[in-house]
């Protein structure tokens, strides 16, 4: 048995009662108390997740821009210094590598984060693509640890710690400061549809500055969060799971990503071709989201019906929105069908699909 | 450490049982259970009248991890499910023992909870 991977954290996590699961060959905390009040304290206050999992790898020299251009599917020419991007990496079939953030430090400078249970696959993808480019990738993932703070009350609590005018960073943008003395990149992003920072910091500092930080969301109420109410989070937001909604065989145009893959962003990139002729032609299937007014957890590779009983999809994610108290989810259907009455059959029961337009929930994102 | 009340008996499936004072008997699921299901989001429940063999399912119990069998540890007649839990399945992780509780059964054989595990035995069982 392989032995999973810790992030500098994992102690943390044990000491204050997490649930540790394997997620991607990572020993990661699913749960400290329940799921559902974890997904609830975010919405409301704050919640303080762990990522430390996911990769980063640095991107350097003077052909970066172009070479990140020609590897993803929306503009990197639209970043500068400070500002942040979400992109698909698309194979040249328009299957999806993996989804990503793209950090822009300087002019030859970027920065990339990547899924952890793709990690390994990334880097080799991109080294091999990066053959010819005059740029210089490096694997930063295991010296590098990520604290997500994320919910209404994050700004604030954060405030408390940085000499960083918070104000002054904006939606997708970044900057370098130090948060509780420690050197740390803060990121206006997230994976909850609330407002707050993502934090890139040294492996070494992670377990100071993660109880620098709860100790200053203590009285604006930040728990502790899994990986469990960051998937209920990031579903009730409606943002695509590497794995779920976007994969080899769904690529981003199917995911309703069409904003992100720039078919005119002037020069070729990987899958460019085959994005622009299935947006030509449509995409024969599509991610629908969808909510049931029925408490029934519609569990992923169950079946989705048609009226007259045809198989015309699958479920892709689902679970119990905590905010709306009904099953919510995500499903991959023939496009013909995806405008008709569906269905999925939950334990000899038929649960009707009321499709709707992510978000689920009103967010609070900036 | 998982809870194991002494007054109660246990199936292996990890069910509890309480005989009432009327001779029904209470049915839920042990502490250990709902520990390790995580948050229950969804209870269901057989009808008043349906009868169940012993061992039988009598119904699913669902969390943002999976859905699981509910097994009668002893056979009877459903004379009441907990209305409660249709709104607020949650109720079970709270309280697996007290408000949490499933159904009430007439058995069959009035003596059948006897042969199900004591407290002992069920949390050597848990070890």
């Amino acid at each position: 048995m392989t032995q999973l991977q810790r992030t500098p954290l994992r102690d943390f996590h044990a000491a204050r009662g997490a649930r540790l699961v394997d997620f991607a060959g990572w020993e990661m905390p699913v749960q400290y108390r329940s799921i559902l009040e974890e997904h609830r304290a975010v919405r409301r206050a704050a919640g303080l997740f762990d990522v430390s999992h996911m990769g980063e790898f640095d991107v350097r020299g003077p052909g970066a821009a172009a070479f990140l251009n020609r590897l993803v599917t929306n503009d990197v020419a639209r970043l500068f210094p400070g500002r942040v991007l979400y992109s698909p990496m698309c194979y040249p079939d328009g299957g999806v590598v993996d989804d990503l953030l793209v950090y822009q430090r300087a002019a030859d400078d970027f920065f990339l984060c990547v899924n952890a249970g793709n990690l390994a696959r990334d880097l080799e993808w991109i080294r091999t693509q990066a053959a010819g480019h005059d740029v210089t990738v490096s694997d930063r993932s295991a010296e590098t640890a990520l604290l997500a703070l994320q919910g209404p009350c994050a700004v604030a609590i954060l405030q408390g710690l940085t000499a960083t005018n918070l104000a002054g960073i904006g939606y997708y943008h970044f900057a370098t400061g130090e948060v509780a003395g420690m050197p740390c990149v803060l990121s206006r992003t997230g994976y909850t549809g609330e407002d707050g920072f993502e934090l890139y910091h040294a492996a070494g500092h992670a377990v100071r500055l993660a109880e620098a930080l709860l100790a200053a969301g203590a009285s604006h109420g930040l728990e502790l969060a899994g990986l469990g109410a960051r998937d209920s989070l990031r579903l009730e937001a409606g943002y695509p799971l590497y794995g779920h909604e976007l994969s080899p065989t769904i690529s981003p145009l199917a995911a309703g990503l069409g904003w992100t893959v720039k078919l005119d962003k002037g020069g070729d990139f990987l899958g460019r071709d085959a994005l622009a002729a299935e947006k030509r032609g449509g995409s024969p299937r599509r991610v629908v989201y969808f909510r049931t007014g029925d408490r029934r957890i519609l569990r992923p590779e169950s079946p989705v019906r048609n009226a007259s009983g045809a198989v015309v999809g699958q479920v892709l994610s689902g679970t119990l929105s905590p905010i709306l108290q009904e099953a919510i989810g995500s499903a991959l259907v023939e496009t013909a069908a995806a405008t008709a009455s569906l269905m999925v059959d939950v334990r000899g029961a038929a649960v009707a699909l009321q499709l709707v337009r992510p978000p689920f929930v009103p967010l609070g994102r900036v | 450490m998982s809870s194991v009340p002494a007054d109660l008996r246990y199936a292996k499936s990890h069910e509890w049982v309480r005989t009432e004072a009327d001779g029904t008997v209470t049915i839920g699921i042990t502490d250990y259970a709902q520990n390790s299901l995580g948050d229950i989001t969804y209870v269901q429940s057989p009808k008043v009248g349906a009868v169940l063999a012993a061992g039988a399912v009598f119904g699913v119990v669902e969390s943002v991890k999976a859905a699981s069998d509910l097994y009668a540890p002893v056979a009877g007649t459903v004379v009441a499910i907990n209305p409660a839990l249709d709104g607020a399945p949650e109720t079970v992780n709270r309280e697996p023992y007290g408000a949490g509780w499933m159904l009430r059964l007439k058995p069959s054989e009035p003596a059948a909870a006897g042969a199900l595990l004591d407290a002992a035995a069920y949390g050597a069982l848990l070890g």
